[in-house]
């Protein structure tokens, strides 16, 4: 397991930290040895073929999956782990969990809550704030979603695009201080992907802190800050975006980029 | 012709019946319901003693005769100095039993909640009690109302057995009824059609329920 490499890690604006994270299902290993940074306001895509262990990536980030061996920072803290480097409590990681924003490519959205319901249950249940303080921020945020007018109604009446800015206004109300976005379009009919990245794209101006798995290649393109290029459980490339669609350094990303679909 | 008007005259009789079923069948319904839904949590601790100890509780009352587990409370239990009356050892027996039912039922159902909406509760920092009263216990609760219902016309049914304990309810009511006018074939036919009535009632309240959660578990 790596050690800390730096001690400044409060002084910089660092938010996350990936560190040597590796992991297997079996025999298979889907992650080696993966490690990356990402700085306050910055925007990163996670690209490449399916199966090369990028939604793992983002999954044992919140530490929904355990990596076999690495380390997850997210500020000066450490994922699963307490400082004293005992495992943490149930309690430690889930609030350590609730400054993590995730979007799911199938929404996950809670089928028994409305809309407004989805949107507050964890400030209110997690964060222990109180409804009056939560319930006029939940309103604005949906506003910002443009699904103010949704508030009351349960997620089986929501199309698919309708579902994922739920999914997005559900994870900006825990003001989190990362947004991790699994596939967030994948299950999207076509029609319906534009209105779900427009969202995405304004929180990216607004200067949210994200990563995204995703193969919208010219949203890729044009919203993040830095490409990295996951092939066989390995980050193949870490570049700027302009530098990785236009002179992609590795054999294994030109293959890529010359069969995916830029749109 | 079948003549019915005796049992309008033996009316008080028959209200006297349908009052102790009624009663025995709403408290047992619920405290089994409540009970079950406690226990639930138990079959996914991580303690192996206690799943094991509640899977085996629950496979005993499952496949005990309900005639047997009345008899054995009502008559079994004194000899080791607890003395419940008619009516609550009645009352005790429905709710053990159906609650392990209900028990089961439940972890049936949990079993096949859908992961992504416990996934993403995880993510977002639910756990513990939070997890359990928020999402899992509301989907649960949902999901499993047909097979409640059913539990709840079987509870219905069960309720007769308790005749045997000298329980006074519907069955005992007009079984009294039919040995003063000798017309067991009315009496018994008039108490099915209660028992009939009883579970289109339930059958109601489960259609309201059903249709009330229908759109919150998909």
């Amino acid at each position: 397991m790596n050690a800390l490499a730096t001690p400044e890690v409060e002084t910089d604006s660092t938010v996350l930290r990936v560190q040597g994270i590796s992991k297997s299902f079996g025999d298979n290993q889907v992650l080696n040895d993966i490690s990356f940074e990402l700085k306050k306001g910055e925007v990163l895509s996670l690209l490449g073929p399916s199966g090369c262990g990028k939604s793992t990536l983002l999954r044992c980030i919140n530490w929904l999956e355990t990596p076999d061996a690495g380390q997850v920072r997210l500020n000066s803290e450490r994922m699963g782990y307490t400082p004293q480097g005992t495992l943490m409590k149930d309690a430690q990681l889930a609030a350590l969990r609730a400054r993590i924003g995730m979007v799911f490519q199938h929404f996950a959205l809670w089928p028994h809550m409305t809309v407004l319901e989805n949107v507050m249950a964890s400030p209110v249940h997690v964060q222990k704030r109180s409804r009056q303080e939560v319930e006029p921020e939940a309103r604005a945020i949906l506003e910002q979603v443009g699904l103010s007018d949704k508030a009351g109604m349960l997620p089986s009446r929501l199309s698919g695009g309708q579902k994922q800015r739920v999914g997005i206004a559900r994870a900006l109300a825990m003001k989190p201080d990362i947004l991790l976005f699994d596939e967030p379009t994948s299950a999207l009919d076509p029609m319906l992907v534009g209105e779900v990245l427009e969202v995405m794209r304004n929180l990216a101006a607004a200067g949210a802190t994200m990563v995204i798995v995703t193969h919208e290649m010219k949203f890729a393109h044009q919203v993040s800050s830095r490409i990295i290029f996951m092939d066989g459980g390995h980050v193949v490339e870490n570049r700027s975006p302009d530098q990785f669609f236009g002179d992609p350094q590795t054999e294994k990303a030109k293959t890529f980029l010359k069969d995916v679909v830029y749109k | 012709m079948l003549d019915f008007s005796v049992i309008w005259q033996e009316r008080d009789t028959v209200v006297r019946g349908l009052e102790t079923t009624l009663s025995l069948v709403l408290i047992a319904g619920s405290l089994s319901l409540l009970i079950g839904m406690l226990l639930t949590p138990l079959f996914f601790s991580r303690q192996l003693w206690i799943r094991k100890s509640l899977e085996a509780l629950c496979g005993a009352m499952r496949c005990a005769p309900f005639l047997l587990f009345v008899y054995l409370i009502y008559f079994g239990l004194p000899s080791y100095g607890i003395e419940l009356d008619k009516w609550t050892s009645g009352l005790v027996a429905m709710v053990v039993y159906n609650a392990a039912y209900m028990a089961i039922i439940f972890k049936s159902v949990w079993v096949e909640l859908p992961t992504d909406s416990i996934e993403a509760a995880t993510a977002y920092g639910f756990g513990g009690r939070k997890m359990l009263t928020k999402i899992i216990g509301p989907l649960l609760f949902m999901r499993s109302i047909p097979m409640v219902g059913n539990q709840w016309i079987q509870i219905v049914k069960d309720s007769a057995y308790l005749g045997i304990i000298s329980v006074f309810d519907i069955t005992a009511a007009f079984n009294s009824i039919q040995a003063i006018y000798f017309n067991p074939f009315v009496c018994f036919i008039a108490a099915g059609l209660i028992y009939w009535a009883l579970c289109l009632l339930v059958e109601a309240i489960v259609h309201v329920v059903a249709r009330y959660a229908r759109e919150r578990i998909a």
